[in-house]
């Protein structure tokens, strides 16, 4: 008799319905930022980058773009090419911008600290453009929203109370590669879409450089990890232990960060222990 | 007989009681404003509250005579008709809270009918209802005009068994209101909503029943409670399916005619009664 070798047919894991999931986020902004929250209008801080591009489309469709501002917040030793794609977006949409130089502020700070490592100075502007964000937030009657997507939330590739503070972020559960794919899908331009992601802090830096592993196979390595794969079985997938170790490091050593402020408790009614309501009670 | 049922697919004011009460009375108007003459109006899961309500659960539970007369005033109105309702609310009951879903009848004499207490509180991943509620101890088939009923509320009907007991009872309709969170965005519709539809199919064909799933809608939280309800007839057509994420009113008429022709092509339930006394003798066994 026969043997025969049949195969699933397998789709990609990390594939999605590009047209469910856009309604999905849609559906997402409007009960959040408008339904729940009680506001028409966000603000959104405008990197030139494929996740805050991705987040203005979302929230255009969802507000109408007169709803929607879009605001760049450049430092001096910002690429230009940042500037220019966010421009590119605001035009696409037709969304109202404004354009925040944040190098005084920071530099006016800095120059207090003169020694100051790159990194403190890249947390010094993610932080800054946080303050711009949430003041411009009040000036025009709107919420912020947030930009973070799912792989840098686990490998907690951002500023800790900056990049993840806007109350309502439609991207957060979307690894890089998706984020990617929803992008093209709704027409994000090709130039930001295919660009090397960077948070453009200092001069030349990559994502991808910074972790040394690509975000096609992080990604993956993150999705295998969450669904309860073990670092061994992930090897069968085709990723070595180096690279499996990488990624797992890093998503073991940032947990704090994907969580709140710890408070001591020393009551039965501890806020978030005993008291609990959800944040949209 | 045919039965005109409307299917509510709500989002509910986080939180708010009497909104969502009053929601129901905006229903109530819409119905009798379109002319739509209904006999049997379902909500779902958690429709007079919102679902993740964590410790918010002690602020909106109310008893289920409170819950009737707060729904008969809104029906005052209309109320020289009866209407039949089921929807799923947080009930306060001899002291504790439960998630629960009521059948009763509003009109000229309304009437309470029957309250069913979720038996199985999901706690894992993004659930935790056991942390706030109690949990039911009865799974009870009732009668009312429209025929014998039962109520299952959400992973209660993820259990074969329980459906199983209902159909034993009697039930020809089982109404299952429930509150899913969307996930799995592969396909046109989410992984939870497909999985539903397979559920209320299977649980129609098997037994020769009325199915009727109403899921509630909208965020909380970020959570997106998928709605995509749907009603399957005793031979597992879909009669209605409804959208994801969309609040709505959907009319549909189930006819009783179909449950004879069910269950003689299909008699599987007949032939499940002839076998319960080995099953029962097996399922001794496994008991701990």
């Amino acid at each position: 008799m026969e043997v025969l070798k049949l195969t699933h047919d397998t789709t990609h894991p990390l594939a999605l319905h590009l047209e469910l999931t856009t309604t999905w986020l849609v559906e997402f902004l409007r009960d959040e930022v408008v339904r729940r929250r009680g506001f028409r209008r966000a603000v959104i801080g405008i990197s030139g980058g494929v996740d805050s591009s991705l987040t203005a489309y979302l929230a255009a469709k969802a507000l109408g773009p007169e709803n929607v501002m879009g605001i760049r917040m450049p430092y001096r030793t910002s690429s230009p090419d940042s500037l220019a794609h966010a421009q590119l977006v605001v035009d696409a949409l037709g969304i109202k911008s404004l354009t925040v130089d944040i190098s005084p502020a920071v530099d006016g700070y800095l120059k207090l600290f003169p020694d100051a490592d790159p990194r403190r100075r890249g947390n010094v502007m993610a932080r800054t453009r946080m303050i711009v964000l949430f003041d411009q937030s009040m000036a025009f009657n709107a919420l912020p929203l947030g930009t973070g997507n799912k792989s840098e939330r686990l490998l907690g590739y951002y500023t800790w109370h900056a990049d993840d503070s806007p109350p309502v972020n439609p991207l957060g559960d979307l690894f890089k590669t998706q984020v990617w794919a929803l992008a093209r899908h709704l027409g994000v331009p090709p130039v930001i879409v295919e660009k090397p992601a960077t948070a453009d802090l200092i001069q030349g830096q990559t994502d991808e450089g910074d972790f040394g592993i690509t975000y096609y196979k992080a990604d993956l390595i993150l999705h295998y990890l969450l669904e309860g794969y073990s670092p061994e079985r992930i090897t069968e997938f085709g990723f070595t232990s180096g690279e499996i170790l990488l990624v797992k490091g890093r998503l073991d050593s940032t947990h704090w960060k994907r969580s709140l402020p710890t408070s001591a408790m020393i009551s039965q009614t501890a806020i978030g222990e005993y008291y609990l309501r959800p944040v949209d009670y | 007989m045919k039965i005109k049922l409307v299917l509510a697919q709500t989002k509910p004011k986080k939180g708010d009681y009497s909104a969502n009460v009053a929601k129901v009375g905006e229903i109530f108007t819409t119905l009798a404003e379109k002319g739509l003459k209904t006999d049997l109006l379902c909500l779902p899961e958690a429709c007079l509250s919102g679902y993740f309500l964590q410790g918010g659960v002690l602020d909106v539970a109310r008893t289920a005579e409170q819950a009737l007369a707060d729904l008969q005033r809104q029906y005052q109105p209309y109320a020289k008709e009866p209407l039949d309702i089921c929807l799923g609310f947080y009930e306060a009951y001899q002291d504790e809270v439960y998630n629960a879903a009521l059948y009763a009848t509003l009109g000229p004499e309304p009437q309470l009918i029957h309250v069913h207490r979720k038996l199985f509180l999901p706690t894992y991943g993004v659930f935790d209802e056991e942390r706030f509620v109690g949990r039911g101890q009865r799974i009870q088939a009732f009668d009312t005009r429209f025929g014998r009923c039962a109520i299952l509320i959400c992973e209660d009907a993820w259990h074969s068994l329980s459906a199983t007991i209902a159909a034993l009872q009697g039930a020809e309709l089982l109404f299952v209101p429930a509150a899913s969170p969307g996930r799995g965005l592969h396909s046109p519709e989410p992984d939870n909503v497909r999985y539903w539809k397979r559920l209320a199919q299977n649980i129609a064909e098997e037994h020769g029943v009325f199915v009727i799933n109403a899921a509630l809608c909208g965020f909380e939280g970020g959570k997106g409670l998928s709605g995509g309800s749907s009603v399957v007839d005793p031979t597992g057509v879909f009669l209605l399916e409804a959208p994801v994420l969309q609040e709505c009113l959907l009319p549909v008429e189930l006819d009783r005619r179909d449950l004879l022709r069910a269950r003689y092509y299909s008699p599987l339930l007949s032939d499940l009664r002839a076998a319960l006394p080995t099953l029962l003798r097996e399922l001794r066994e496994v008991l701990p």
